[in-house]
């Protein structure tokens, strides 16, 4: 153990404990306390209630698709942006970020705009007979934009550091390119692909601004967890309102675990390279 | 970024290269292009005169004010918390870190909903303090402190987790040795920290405002939305687009969609620095002291 020779722990760590602890712990405390004072059976009444059942699918089932989405897009954006140059790719790079930067309201009625049977995309696709703007593939498209830059910027830097011998060697024994992208790089992409999965999912399980414009917002059909603790805010129905944001606090939790553990899983496999 | 190898690399070929290309810049400019484009072609739809109009409304100028106010008060605060946790973190051994680290990386993973409903439930009229406050006549719900908290705890680790991994691969020896040589702490911290910490605190700082303005969901719990008072900028937006007010919503739209603009310019010359990306990956590590050397870009 190594004499504490710096000044300041007592102010620094002083300061940090009580912002976190005023900011961050006592409202979260303060919501699971109001979720469990209202007793085992009426909590489970409550989160297991059809509507409440109704948005978990939705939110869930929109979150993986555009996970998903992201995970395809994401990679071949980190591929491109790191193997690749052409004009225009510092731009390209840069505005990775946008989703990041640009708040969730503007998003939410630019893509709502871009997508309704009247908007550019909308229209084309409406000929299509594709409607996206009021539907599941609109809350879609809503989560894939604001979860966007994760799974690029998790897979990138790893990318970047992959040692080319690595490739020059399973191409001297006669590997294709796919065969070595499936066997070689894949495998050492997939720490990093993984945690940028469960930290894009994470986010769009909690989205909230970005889509209820675009949602429609249809309880059972296109109604998300988010927007039903909010509905039953406005009812003045605290309780359920509690209850049903602590399920969304719980599975937070539970995504910022695996997040933590793949991101430590990522590390160590970067590290050891 | 690598240099030109003369073997073909996999993936080289002309073929894949122009389909991957053609096929991140054709999502590329649906999903993220268009919208930026569609934002300010419709902020200008009635033409210059009524974009001007819409933006010196006395609606929406009170909530840009509400807004930089809000920015005003949250980002300074969360800065010193930012820079007081990393050096707590950074510079001692003490039991209980990790789970301070984890406490502080919650905000990012929550819903703004949650944080929302999380603040009602302490200064709520059915909250923790609601009735106390109430009885005293201190307004934080749906008024500005509300809003200003509920900014800080989405913002919480903005600064925290861009100092943490770059003062953790930059060790104690240089602060060790200036207060061995009798500096005094603040000395060290100005003269010693500051100057190799500056590059990643201005970004934390620079994301965390753009965070602060354009913050929805936690603030539109805990402001009520009254026009003209409580309304922030993303709020009004919200707002002016439900009122079909489709070119005003745009308007005000736009003044955001150039504050993330100016975002993303300030984060890719701070990131030219050695700030940001560089040391972002090693935050789930760094309650190891032997973290990886990644962030230790100067």
């Amino acid at each position: 153990m190594r004499r504490r020779v710096l000044p300041g722990l007592p102010l620094s760590l002083g300061i940090t404990l009580f912002y976190a602890g005023l900011i961050i712990a006592l409202p979260i405390g303060a919501l699971i306390f109001k979720a469990a004072s209202l007793g085992p059976e009426e909590y489970w009444r409550i989160v297991t209630s059809g509507r409440a059942l109704a948005s978990y699918r939705v939110t869930v089932l929109a979150a993986l698709i555009a996970t998903v989405f992201n995970l395809v897009f994401g990679l071949a954006l980190a591929w491109v942006l790191v193997r690749y140059s052409f004009p225009g790719k510092r731009l390209l790079d840069a505005i990775v970020d946008l989703p990041f930067a640009l708040p969730t309201a503007v998003a939410g009625i630019a893509l709502t705009t871009l997508f309704a049977s009247n908007g550019w995309f909308g229209s084309l696709l409406a000929e299509a007979g594709i409607r996206v703007a009021y539907t599941p593939i609109g809350i879609m498209i809503a989560m894939a934009f604001t979860s966007l830059p994760f799974i690029v910027r998790t897979v990138q830097p790893v990318l970047e550091d992959l040692d080319p011998a690595l490739e020059e060697a399973a191409q001297s024994l006669g590997g294709t390119d796919g065969e070595i992208f499936r066997r070689v790089i894949l495998p050492l992409l997939t720490p990093a692909l993984l945690a940028g999965v469960s930290l894009s999912f994470a986010r769009s399980l909690g989205e909230f601004g970005a889509i209820i414009f675009i949602a429609g917002n249809q309880p059972f059909e296109t109604e998300i967890t988010a927007l039903l603790v909010f509905i039953r805010l406005e009812e003045y129905d605290y309780q359920a309102a509690a209850a049903i944001a602590s399920v969304l606090l719980f599975t937070a939790f539970l995504m910022l675990a695996a997040t933590n553990i793949l991101q430590a899983r990522a590390l160590r496999y970067t590290a050891r390279g | 970024m690598n240099a030109q190898r003369k073997p073909p690399r996999i993936g080289d070929s002309p073929a894949i290269r122009r389909i991957l290309i053609a096929f991140v810049l054709f999502f590329g400019a649906i999903l993220v292009v268009a919208p930026l484009v569609v934002i300010f072609t419709q902020a200008f739809s009635q033409g210059f005169a009524a974009f001007v109009a819409n933006i010196v409304h006395p609606d929406t100028r009170h909530a840009i004010l509400l807004t930089v106010l809000t920015a005003l008060i949250a980002v300074p605060l969360n800065t010193a918390f930012g820079v007081a946790a990393a050096w707590a973190i950074t510079k001692f051994d003490f039991r209980g870190k990790r789970a301070l680290i984890v406490l502080i990386e919650i905000p990012f993973s929550i819903s703004p909903i949650v944080a929302g409903v999380a603040y009602l439930f302490v200064y709520g009229l059915q909250g923790l303090f609601g009735p106390a406050l109430q009885s005293a006549d201190i307004k934080i719900l749906f008024a500005l402190p509300g809003i200003v908290l509920a900014s800080m705890f989405v913002t919480a680790p903005f600064v925290a987790r861009e100092l943490i991994p770059l003062m953790q691969a930059q060790g104690r020896d240089l602060e060790e040795a200036a207060t061995s040589l009798g500096a005094s702490g603040w000395r060290t911290f100005l003269s010693v920290t500051l100057p190799n910490i500056r590059w990643a605190l201005l970004y934390g700082v620079v994301l965390c405002n753009a965070r602060v303005m354009g913050e929805f969901g936690a603030v539109s719990v805990v402001s009520g939305n009254i026009r003209g008072q409580t309304n922030t900028l993303p709020l009004h937006v919200e707002l002016l687009y439900h009122d079909y007010n489709t070119a005003g919503a745009f308007a005000a739209a736009s003044i955001l969609t150039l504050l993330a603009l100016v975002t993303i310019v300030a984060k890719v010359l701070l990131e030219k620095q050695g700030a940001g990306r560089a040391s972002r990956p090693a935050l789930a590590a760094s309650a190891k002291p032997a973290a990886s050397t990644e962030g230790a870009k100067p």
